[in-house]
């Protein structure tokens, strides 16, 4: 189906699935419960999986194909999310020139850096991107946001005041992100069923919408003769210099390529919160897309989108549970065991989520070097024997390039 | 490759899906049957806590959790009920907010203002959080104070002193009790004057970054009032853990003080930078050389330890205080954690009583009828004397405290004394004056 081979066409399925039925799947605990802690079904953070999901594949896109860690994609998230609130300041909320316009500046800007960076492969290649990331978070930070020029607006991030230009916007159109005045996208159906609150939110599924386009388009790259020359690239490129196959244009292309998804997601998550901080452009930021990509399994299709999803809701669930809620699930126990349960889970919880995550991280990279990707794979092998774990392997092309 | 089987039943399937998904949009709108956002329905109401727990301000964070914590126990008629007995309006009884048992959520603002705005975010949408309060900097309070407005819950900001966030930035569903840096220099210039003289030449090393700026501009106006001159301003990057290369320049320029328009651990660096430079000892001008820090806090002053002795600042509040409400609320809190409040916990706790209160006084919890209940509210017995949240820029007008480093602090708390109790009409402004202007307070949002 639209050019997919039999299991690609599988894979895609099952993540329209996932990502349409995302309210139910999320939302597995009844509100009321001790465990709605865990939900993770609410409009911010459903966004932000599909958000980062889409990072995360770009990125995919050159780490996992071409082998180059580049170290500062965030500059490009940061640059779309700017692009798109410059859009809604000038012009109006409306969303689609906003996204397109983060697309166009987010692919300029990887051009020019890449240009430079791709001079140098390897550690170096890591290390000029990573100064070029940490340049514009220093010029997002303060440079370009003193009084008398103002583009950034600094540690605030950028806003839209009601003094705002907005060319295009008129009293009839909602003051927020809307898609051509019709839908805002903070809307918002919530359905009650039972003692379940399932959220259908207008910015999630336009942001899921576009995570399919996204990932549909990465498969095809992944298929292609030009995802071929790529992966060539990762396994040996001086040969592919001594074949006379100049290999510079491939990899600036799929640097291109993953900045343009970078300045997509970050045109999206203004445009599902209009404002643009510099801290998305830092270093942790760039950091973080890598460990999404490691985390899930590098170089495989869904890989990506699922270690963008744990590492988003260890980040905000994980992050939320405070000593009060520790008191309450241990509070069976008696009073000198509770306090003691308290004391050994207090620090993995709260401000204390980055330790877990960090020792998650080891485990999956020593025990599962593919990631979470080849973590299923085992599973499923447990389940179906050899034959069929054979199938699953290629369905997510999980085999190494090298 | 590809197959497509195109019957049809398959197109026929396939509209009928299309269609309902055009129609869904009606769903969506029709959807507000609460009258404004998180409408609490149960026995019990929650509050938002969204302080920084990680990163530069972790200590004022954590230090505003507890102060919040102790805050919902008074509502909820547990502990000593602190400044509920002292509070000059009597609406709270101390049976929750309108009947309603407090309960509250908290997250981590990591001094960022997008992980700010995102743990706010699911306090509101997923646990029906329907006030935020704290926060331990104006470029993140500025930004949640704006997805407050957005979302249509009230923001009751904690630490916050840039003159931006009650000025251009201003929005109708934010308050700030706390004070700005306009209010700064007002207090401290007469108090400069008096000590060194009107003839001071004046160096600024300011944080570069929206507070720095406005308050860099605030105290260089005000010290210039009184016949100061502002040799230079120097903006140094908010990352900047070494000033040494700042405070070189500081010795040639011919100034005679010092200005750091520094916080939290910054101002800890660039203070012991410009001690270890042996500024202090310096004599220039024929006058000796001095150190100005326009805003202290607690925190701040035992990071820097004794490097601040004899140093000039302000503050909103602090525990050494004597009126009824600071000596019932620093009792509380020394019985229950075994340490004076800082001046940020003190803003936090303040903020939520005022938030409980106004409630109650409204007898809504719809943030138009709060934020009513709020404008223009003068109120007592909170600790910072007689108080006035005005109208036009949600700001709370009272007494500013001039403070300096003690010269000899007996114990650990101690580290500075209050100088000057600035009368609250010093440092009153009008609404459009310049440092404020610009910004638009627009119209109450109730989100649904």
């Amino acid at each position: 189906m639209l050019g997919l081979n039999k299991q690609d066409t599988t894979l895609f399925l099952i993540v329209v699935a996932l990502t349409a039925l995302a309210p139910f799947i999320l939302n597995p605990f009844p509100t009321e419960s001790a465990m709605a802690q865990f939900n993770a079904g609410y409009p911010d953070l459903m966004q932000r999986f599909v958000i980062f999901g889409i990072f995360a594949i770009g990125f995919n896109i050159l780490f996992g194909l071409t082998g180059y860690l580049s170290f500062g994609h965030a500059a490009f998230l940061g640059v779309g999310s700017y692009a798109a609130v410059w859009m809604f300041k000038l012009f109006s909320y409306n969303v689609f020139p906003a996204i397109f316009l983060s697309v166009v500046i987010a692919g300029l800007f990887s051009l020019l850096i890449g240009y430079i960076s791709l001079r140098r492969s390897g550690i170096y290649f890591s290390i000029l991107t990573l100064a070029f990331a940490q340049m514009s978070f220093a010029l997002a930070y303060s440079v370009l946001s003193n009084p008398k020029f103002n583009l950034t607006n600094g540690e605030t991030g950028l806003q839209v005041y009601t003094d705002d230009l907005q060319m295009f916007h008129g009293d009839h159109l909602p003051d927020l992100p809307h898609i051509f005045g019709l839908l805002t996208m903070r809307d918002n159906f919530v359905l009650t069923v039972g003692g379940w609150d399932f959220n259908f939110n207008v910015g999630y599924y336009f942001c899921a919408l576009i995570m399919l386009l996204a990932f549909y388009f990465s498969v095809r790259i992944f298929r292609s003769p030009f995802g071929t020359m790529l992966r060539a690239v990762k396994s040996n490129q001086t040969r592919m210099y001594y074949t006379g196959l100049n290999a510079r244009p491939y990899t600036l292309a799929a640097f291109v390529i993953s900045g343009m998804y970078a300045g997509l997601a970050g045109g999206l998550m203004a445009a599902v919160d209009p404002l643009a901080g510099a801290e998305r452009m830092q270093w942790t930021a760039s950091g973080e897309v890598v460990l999404m990509t490691i985390l899930g399994g590098a170089g495989t299709l869904i890989g990506p989108i699922l270690g963008a999803g744990f590492i988003k809701y260890f980040e905000n669930i994980f992050s939320k549970i405070n000593d009060t809620v520790l008191h309450s699930w241990f509070s069976f126990l008696p009073d000198g065991m509770e306090d003691f349960m308290v004391a050994i889970v207090h620090p993995f919880i709260g401000k204390g989520w980055h330790l877990t995550l960090g020792l998650l991280f080891m485990m999956v990279v020593i025990f599962l070097p593919g990631g979470l990707v080849e973590g299923g794979q085992r599973i499923m092998r447990l389940f179906r024997g050899k034959k069929a774990a054979k199938e699953a392997d290629e369905a997510t092309q999980s085999t190494p390039a090298e | 490759m590809s197959k497509s089987n195109l019957t049809r039943r398959g197109l026929l399937k396939t509209s009928a899906v299309a269609g309902a998904g055009v129609a869904l949009p009606t769903i969506f709108t029709a959807s507000s049957a609460a009258a404004y956002m998180n409408e609490p329905t149960g026995g019990s109401v929650t509050l938002g806590f969204n302080v920084p727990q990680t990163g530069p301000y972790a200590d004022e964070g954590n230090d505003e959790l507890l102060a919040q914590k102790l805050a919902v126990e008074h509502l909820n008629g547990e502990g000593d009920g602190g400044c509920l007995k002292t509070f000059t309006s009597n609406a709270l009884q101390g049976n929750g907010i309108l009947g309603k048992k407090v309960e509250f959520v908290t997250g981590d603002t990591q001094t960022k203002s997008d992980a700010a705005r995102a743990s706010a975010k699911s306090m509101i949408e997923k646990d029906g959080a329907i006030m935020i309060n704290g926060g331990s900097s104006s470029g993140v309070a500025i930004a949640v104070q704006g997805l407050c407005q957005e979302a249509g819950v009230i923001f009751m900001a904690g630490l916050t002193h840039s003159n931006d966030t009650t000025g251009k930035d201003k929005k109708a569903n934010g308050f700030r009790h706390f004070f700005n840096g306009y209010m700064s220099g007002a207090a401290l210039a007469p108090v400069l004057e008096k000590e060194y003289g009107k003839d001071r030449r004046a160096y600024h090393l300011t944080a570069d970054y929206t507070w720095g700026w406005t308050q860099q501009e605030s105290i260089a106006a005000a010290t210039e009032a009184v016949g100061w001159e502002t040799v230079n301003n120097v903006l140094t990057p908010l990352a900047s853990t070494d000033f040494s290369s700042y405070i070189t320049p500081v010795l040639n320029s011919g100034a005679d003080v010092l200005v750091l328009n520094h916080y939290g651990g910054n101002m800890v660096n660039s203070l012991t930078n410009a001690i270890q430079f042996g500024l202090l000892d310096k004599e220039v001008n024929g006058k000796d050389f001095k150190i100005v820090v326009p805003l202290y806090s607690e925190l701040m002053a035992a990071g820097a330890g004794a490097n601040i002795k004899g140093v000039f600042g302000s503050m909103n509040w602090n525990w050494q205080l004597q009126d009824e409400g600071t000596k019932a609320f620093v009792q509380s809190f020394g019985e229950k954690y075994g340490k004076p409040p800082s001046n940020s916990a003190q803003t936090c706790y303040a903020q939520t009583l005022l938030y409980a209160d106004a409630c109650e006084r409204a007898g809504t919890f719809n943030p138009c009828g709060v934020s009513e209940a709020l404008e223009g509210f003068e109120f007592d017995g909170l600790g910072n004397g007689p108080t006035l949240y005005r109208a036009d820029d949600h700001q709370c007008f009272k007494d500013v405290l001039v403070v300096k480093g003690a010269e000899n602090p007996t114990n650990a708390y101690d580290t500075l004394e209050i100088v000057e109790i600035t009368p609250r009409a010093q440092v009153e402004y009008a609404p459009d004056h310049p440092m404020f202007a610009g910004g638009d307070l627009g119209t109450c949002n109730p989100g649904a």
